[in-house]
């Protein structure tokens, strides 16, 4: 047992604290540690500079960009990355698409794609879930059908992310109507300006628009476009969301998130209730980094370790609570709008109850809590 | 960063857990062995000793192992696996960890070698019936008659208080508190057994002749402090032990009891509270092994911090974990000669031994300032930063 990084990895983190806060301009990275609202031009600039440094997808095959480094230099690049307020690279990009193509793409798709989707020049959206295949995505039903050279594409996608900013849709579709649920679902990139495409905001509790749905009649997409083979598509998507649950607890993120809020708890922080409650906080993001930490440490070799699946349980749960502390910090002064003209109330506490409200979402993405908790049962405890 | 065990630390709790399993793996054995006069099984004692497992903390030239809290955690998990009644944490860890820290060069070696052998058992009695998991003695009052010293007041209750000799805590005529070594019999006991077979003592002392154990008169606050964070972590290794069994029983009867014409684990509603003992299961394990490599490094004070976090997260998700077995047992688990319920009750006592998740939290709560944020990477600049 050893407490301390070696001093090739502490010196690792040295290095990735000093690039972040460097390659980054402190614009970006300033308005990303207030809380602020990130632009999806901050996004851009701050993913280009990460590419450039190398930084963007160390994760990937390292003749697509990758660095090869260990899990856990992996771990310290994520944590520094948040810690100096770095917006994570689109991870519809480098954590879902990229490495699908990288697996399963022909050279030419992944000439033509990879390089684009490291640098941002092609902003990914995500085209899975449809109105009735949430977490059962296997149930999905947006047709692809063979035309000539050409796949015709109907159907609606929904909860689509960012997908207002989409260059790409990567989609899953099915292409052969007869075959048993998986075995008939292929996966297809779609050129968001196609004729027949649409997309339109769905707008949410916290106000804002950050999902759509996207909508598909009779799009045409070369064949060229799908990946992989006919009818591999849920073998993809199955890589695809194991690599999204690998490394999703935002344990930086939302230590940041707390050490801020004790900064703007005022008077409140004199509340031994908040007091308490703050402390049990950070002791439970303390047992979730170690055990970040600990999974990090031990997968160096294939399998990823069993309590990984721990991480995105908790984390957005930790994630939630913290959201819940800084509205319940602001009080009142949560009711006034972030977009008020004139007003005395500081702006974090404005933008609190969005915020609050907007992290509902954590532990529905990436794979329910609920299928998190299915997963232990059925794979780890076996039952 | 390191969280696995080297062979020879494995090698060590293979030989524990064969042992304990071997005596204790009918529960059956363990409850008989709680009912004896003694509450435990004294040639098992004796085997641990061979074992080397008596010494395991103290130095070799006092008849020990050599070894440190990573090493003593292993063996408490074990302990608490299998309910072990026999006084490891109380005599070897609790009262050893006592004397090693404050006793003279001599004393250490009288005291330990003959504790490490299984000679001698030895219990530190601090607890006293107006204080709740105090470092200080109040009730029991030290007097020095020209090097002559007494004592006298109550302390209760004492973990394995019915042990040969006494380690009595108590005020000095100056103030502080000091250790004295007292023969068992020259106080006025009676060791009664907890509800999860824990054996405590009520220790009666009038004008008790009893011997300073180190300087005499001096105050060992801090040393007493130190020896109880290292019970803290060896408790949280015996609750960690606990929780395991709770889980893995708990599972095995969720896929073999039938209800409605099928298995328990077709309920989702009971995988899913399964599911949710795992997740606290696997936190606990993160911070107690991260707490036991900062009391490895030496430095008290990070010590205390690591242990009082450590003790949070054991005290709720052994409470959580605990009460789910029951529950997921159903009536079953309600019996004493079943396993899962004793487990329950063991780590009960075991979260009020030396402080519970509140007591643990009341202390954290007030260090909010201290730091930005809690980053285990930064680790504590202690004599050792490895485990020795």
């Amino acid at each position: 047992m050893r407490l301390t990084l070696s001093a090739q990895d502490l010196a690792f983190r040295h290095e990735m604290a000093e690039l972040f806060t460097t390659v980054v301009p402190h614009e970006i990275r300033d308005t990303v540690l207030d809380g602020g609202e990130v632009t999806a031009e901050m996004i851009r600039t701050s993913q280009r500079a990460l590419d450039a440094a190398g930084l963007a997808v160390p994760h990937w095959p390292v003749e697509w960009g990758g660095r090869d480094w260990t899990q856990l230099q992996r771990h310290l690049w994520h944590e520094e990355m948040q810690r100096a307020g770095v917006p994570t690279p689109l991870p519809f990009n480098t954590s879902m698409i990229g490495p699908v193509l990288a697996q399963f793409a022909s050279q030419e798709m992944k000439e033509r794609f990879l390089p684009a989707t490291a640098n941002l020049d092609i902003w990914w959206s995500q085209g899975f879930s449809e109105p009735d295949a949430g977490s059962d995505l296997a149930s999905l039903r947006t047709t692809a059908v063979r035309d000539g050279d050409d796949w015709v594409v109907n159907g609606q996608k929904t909860w689509t992310t960012l997908g207002q900013y989409g260059d790409w849709i990567f989609t899953l579709v099915r292409t052969d109507p007869e075959a048993k649920k998986q075995r008939g679902i292929s996966m297809l990139l779609i050129d968001m300006s196609s004729p027949g495409l649409e997309v339109r905001p769905i707008e949410l509790i916290d106000g804002g628009h950050e999902v759509n749905e996207v909508w598909f009649t009779d799009v045409r997409v070369p064949a060229e476009n799908l990946v992989g083979e006919v009818n591999q598509g849920w073998t993809m998507a199955k890589f695809l969301l194991g690599n999204e649950r690998v490394g999703v607890a935002p344990v930086a993120q939302v230590k940041r998130t707390l050490a801020r809020a004790k900064r703007l708890a005022g008077a409140e922080l004199d509340n031994p209730l908040t007091r308490a409650r703050i402390a049990t906080l950070e002791n439970e993001l303390l047992a979730l980094e170690l055990t970040a930490l600990r999974v990090v440490a031990h997968s160096e070799e294939g399998e990823p370790h069993p309590a990984s699946s721990v991480l995105k349980l908790r984390g957005t749960e930790l994630q939630q609570q913290v959201s819940e502390l800084v509205v319940d910090l602001a009080g009142p002064a949560s009711l006034t709008p972030a977009s008020a003209g004139v007003s005395d109330l500081p702006l974090w506490a404005r933008r609190s109850a969005p915020v609050y409200l907007n992290y509902r979402k954590a532990s529905i993405y990436g794979g329910s809590n609920e299928i998190q908790r299915q997963i232990i049962a059925r794979t780890i405890l076996g039952l | 960063m390191d969280f696995t065990h080297d062979d020879e630390q494995l090698a060590l709790r293979d030989a524990v857990r064969a042992l304990l399993r071997s005596r204790y793996g009918d529960f059956e054995e363990r409850r008989r062995a709680v009912r004896t006069e003694l509450g435990h099984d004294e040639s098992l004692w004796r085997q641990l000793a061979e074992m080397g497992v008596l010494g395991l903390p103290f130095a070799e030239e006092d008849g020990g192992m050599d070894a440190g809290p990573v090493e003593v955690g292993l063996v408490a998990q074990e302990f608490g696996r299998v309910l072990a009644p026999e006084p490891f944490l109380a005599s070897v860890v609790l009262a050893g960890g006592t004397v090693a820290a404050v006793g003279s060069a001599e004393q250490r070696t009288e005291i330990l070698t003959a504790l490490a052998a299984g000679e001698r058992r030895v219990a530190l009695a601090h607890a006293e019936p107006g204080n709740r998991w105090s470092n200080i003695a109040t009730d029991v009052t030290a007097t020095d008659d020209d090097g002559h010293w007494t004592l006298s007041g109550v302390k209760e209750p004492v973990l394995a208080g019915d042990a040969e000799q006494l380690l009595i805590s108590a005020r000095l005529p100056d103030g502080g508190t000091g250790l004295f070594l007292v023969d068992g019999d020259a106080t006025t006991r009676t060791t009664t057994t907890a509800y999860d077979g824990t054996r405590v003592t009520r220790v009666e002392c009038d004008a008790t002749a009893g011997t300073p154990l180190g300087e005499p008169g001096a105050d060992v606050t801090r040393e007493i402090a130190t020896a109880l964070d290292r019970a803290r972590i060896a408790a949280c290794h015996e609750a960690l032990g606990g929780m395991e069994v709770a889980l893995e029983t708990t599972t095995a009867y969720l896929r073999s009891r039938k209800q409605f014409g099928v298995t328990l684990n077709h309920f989702q509603a009971l995988t899913f509270r399964a599911a949710d003992m795992y997740v606290a299961l696997e936190l606990t394990r993160s911070i107690v092994a991260w707490a036991t490599m900062v009391a490895a490094t030496g430095d008290a004070d990070e010590t205390r911090r690591a242990v009082a976090r450590a003790a949070l997260q054991v005290s709720r998700a052994g409470r959580h974990i605990g009460q789910e077995a029951i529950q997921l047992h159903g009536g079953i688990a309600m019996t004493a000669e079943y396993l899962v319920g004793n487990v329950t009750a063991h780590l009960t006592a075991l979260d009020h031994l030396f402080g519970d998740g509140q007591h643990h939290l009341s202390e954290l709560m007030t260090e909010l300032e201290k730091h930005e944020a809690l980053d285990p990477l930064t680790a504590p600049s202690g004599p050792d930063q490895e485990e020795r």
